[in-house]
């Protein structure tokens, strides 16, 4: 039994959400998508280590879970939209997030983002038929 | 018969969808991107499409991953949206067409995509936020829609080139039908983005700016990449935007450009809009 090698693998600080993150992680993606529902969201608040049980969440999934360790969890194989529905509730951002994943602050982030963008108008100026304002 | 009048692209990331919620189209951040939705409203109003076939991928509301079709049609009367995860209220059901949409499934799987059918299709702010940024918000939705998952969370998810092909079978198939409607398609998503790990906040504006260009004249430029290419270049979530290649493939080759609009960041993402128009309309 072996995992097939993809060529995407070599991307840096990237977790490519494929067959073999889905299948480790199952147990805890379905942890995840059951917040959907605020009455799933209200029993997790109220004892996360039980609620962690109760969908055969254990171990280093478990400790990352209690500890809101959005990283450990996304290389554990989290899926980041079913991450989402655990952190954005509990006031962290895909923002906030993407600063943790990089020992950064959401402002630093947020400036990162904000940079990308420089000279983007003239960008578009000198291409052919964009709306400019 | 119904035809396609054209095809309309938008970012759909939840925070276009919160601005909106919370008035905040003409704040500092917010404005340019919005102001560059008016001409795609105005087409769109003028025009009047019947229907909306709306390409887009669930983030886990409808499907979870016990279950991932690759592509999926919505075929109901009703559609409606739910909570995310995220304590927000719904918003209005939207109305479908049933007969339509199997019309459009019998076409498809005659032409050998062999489409999941769905009688019942929550949908989620991949489907509700570009909706909302070209027709508004409103209690009674002013177009019929009609959803079309492509699965781009859990990968393999299909290549560009396969999305580009599920358009030209599209069109066939909307043509074929023997109602008197105008039907619009929606490409939503993207563009760059990468929300996950130590790369997160990537955002490739020259290449998103190309990939626009070419989408609308030139589209199988962009079938030319594999996914783990435009991954690399544009982010693990930038992978959305070969939704937008099901929108063009249903479009006539030559198509007439009303409308280019492009803005980055929107949250971690850069946004773009496009409008095209069939020349026989």
């Amino acid at each position: 039994m072996a995992w097939t090698k993809h060529d995407y693998e070599d991307i840096p600080g990237t977790y490519v959400f494929d067959g073999k993150h889905a299948h480790g992680s199952y147990a805890l993606n379905k942890l995840l998508f059951s917040f959907c529902e605020e009455a799933n969201r209200t029993e997790f608040d109220a004892d996360p280590a039980a609620y962690c049980d109760k969908f055969h969440v254990a171990g280093k999934y478990k400790d990352f879970v209690l500890k809101k360790d959005f990283l450990g969890m996304l290389r554990a194989g989290a899926n980041i939209y079913y991450m989402a529905k655990m952190a954005i509730p509990r006031g962290t951002s895909v923002q906030d997030a993407g600063a943790q994943f990089q020992g950064i602050t959401t402002k630093e982030f947020q400036a990162k983002l904000l940079a990308k963008a420089d000279g983007l108008v003239d960008k578009i100026k000198q291409r052919e038929g964009y709306w400019n304002g | 018969m119904a035809k396609i009048i054209g095809g309309v692209t938008s970012s759909h990331i939840p925070a276009v969808g919160n601005a909106i919620a919370n008035n905040l189209q003409q704040e500092p951040y917010w404005k340019r991107f919005f102001d560059g939705y008016k001409p795609a409203q105005d087409w769109l109003q003028k025009h009047k499409p019947d229907v909306a076939i709306i390409v887009y991928n669930d983030h886990g509301l409808n499907f979870f991953l016990d279950k991932v079709p690759t592509f999926a049609l919505g075929c109901a009367d009703t559609y409606d949206n739910a909570d995310e995860g995220w304590a927000l209220k719904p918003v209005s059901p939207f109305k479908g067409d049933a007969q339509f949409s199997w019309h459009l499934a019998e076409k498809l799987v005659e032409q050998e995509f062999d489409i999941c059918t769905c009688q019942e299709m929550k949908v989620d702010h991949g489907f509700v936020n570009p909706i909302r940024a070209l027709w508004g918000t409103h209690e009674v939705w002013p177009i019929t829609t009609i959803p079309l998952a492509v699965n781009v969370v859990q990968h393999p998810v299909p290549s560009a080139l396969r999305c580009y092909k599920l358009g030209q079978a599209l069109r066939k198939a909307v043509e074929s039908y023997s109602e008197d409607l105008k039907v619009v398609i929606l490409g939503t998503g993207g563009m760059s983005h990468q929300l996950q790990g130590e790369r997160a906040g990537l955002i490739d504006v020259d290449f998103d700016l190309e990939t626009m260009d070419r989408i609308a004249s030139d589209p199988e430029w962009f079938t030319q990449f594999s996914n783990s290419e435009i991954m690399r270049r544009t982010g693990t979530e930038g992978i959305e935007t070969i939704m937008w290649l099901v929108m063009r493939g249903a479009l006539q080759d030559n198509v007439k450009i009303v409308h280019k609009h492009y803005h980055a960041p929107i949250s971690n993402t850069g946004a773009g809009v496009l409008v095209l128009e069939n020349t026989f309309i």
